[in-house]
């Protein structure tokens, strides 16, 4: 039976879900687990590729924010299925200087237990999630795929973080 | 997402036009950002036809690790605006991406007249760092995502600026829809 509010209802993780764990490569000797940064606050931003220009212009802006993330003593991690040399290309290219974890092998694999990959085109959404310390994601923003979603939704949702902390 | 402009129009702004026009063009810009290089002319255009209608205003939006000329750029026109010439200063550096180095920024400040040391040593002590951030931060929170982006009375606009004809008409368009859901 077809129901309506099932099929409206948002594919991506929703705030109060435990944000699945995982361990992704950033370079080609180095990787990462969410539960590394238990304790921090983690934004996670899934995209569908490096070099796309809404991607790097995306990356670019986050790249300006890290000061101020680190002052909410917040970090962020870009993720998409591209590989770890493509990573390291794009990053160069862009001075990026915040983590780029490559989402390759399986692909896809930690896109789809966010919500957030796209089965059509094989790639992951434009999605942000923010982590609490706790490893319980607090925010959760899905945007259209073409459509940079700037940083206004993250600093918000690190308000109120702070907020309920203070 | 946020699609309204959270800081309004104000005394630190940087505004060329009649307080009195009826439509606010707010800029958000990167000095070393070829689109907003190419915005420059269509802007002149566009308050050359626009007259008393239009003023317009400039925020400082640089990405520095994408344009690491930009934030000098933009605190060179601080320290120009500190001595009563941004604009001047705005126009110079538009007009010459192709060389903004620190040594070009103070020729271009020199050829206005202003005093090149004190650009100088604005530049070498950060003077006016804190202002350029916090436009860029302004911008952050009123949902910039790259340069150069507009806001036409406090609304977000994306329609099409390359065109300075059509750039008014949607100016208007969105100016008129503003002030009727006032």
């Amino acid at each position: 039976m077809p129901d309506s509010a099932a099929s409206a209802s948002p594919k991506i993780l929703q705030p109060g879900t435990e944000a699945p764990d995982f361990t992704l490569h950033c370079t080609p000797d180095q990787a990462l687990s969410l539960a590394e940064y238990k304790g921090k606050t983690i934004i996670l931003a899934f995209y569908p590729a490096d070099f796309s220009p809404v991607c790097g212009d995306q990356m670019s802006l986050y790249n300006e924010l890290i000061s101020e993330f680190k002052d909410r003593d917040a970090r962020i991690l870009g993720i998409s299925v591209d590989g770890v040399w493509c990573h390291a290309a794009f990053a160069k290219e862009r001075n990026i200087h915040f983590p780029l974890l490559s989402d390759f092998e399986p692909k896809g694999e930690v896109a789809r237990s966010f919500g957030a990959y796209r089965d059509e085109e094989g790639v992951c959404e434009r999605a942000l999630f923010v982590i609490d310390g706790d490893g319980i994601i607090r925010w959760s923003y899905l945007s259209p795929i073409g459509e940079n979603p700037g940083a206004d939704g993250i600093l918000e949702a690190l308000d109120s973080l702070e907020a309920k902390h203070a | 997402m946020s699609p309204r402009l959270v800081t309004p129009v104000n005394d630190a702004d940087h505004v060329a036009g009649s307080a009195h026009a009826p439509i606010t063009l707010v800029e958000y810009g990167d000095f070393e950002c070829p689109h907003c290089g190419r915005a420059h002319p269509i802007l002149q255009q566009l308050q050359e036809q626009m007259g008393a209608d239009l003023r317009l205003v400039f925020r400082h939006f640089p990405v520095r690790e994408s344009h690491p000329h930009a934030e000098h750029a933009a605190e060179s026109a601080e320290s120009a605006a500190n001595q009563g010439e941004f604009w001047a200063m705005h126009d110079q550096i538009f007009e010459h991406q192709d060389a903004l180095e620190d040594e070009d920024l103070l020729d271009y400040a020199a050829a206005i007249g202003l005093n090149r040391d004190t650009v100088a040593e604005d530049l070498d002590a950060g003077t006016f760092a804190a202002k350029v951030r916090e436009d860029f931060m302004d911008g952050v929170r009123s949902g910039v995502n790259g340069t150069p982006t507009f806001f036409v009375n406090g609304l977000r606009y994306d329609g099409d600026w390359e065109d300075p004809s059509v750039f008014e008409q949607g100016l208007r368009a969105v100016a008129g829809r503003s002030r009727g859901g006032a």
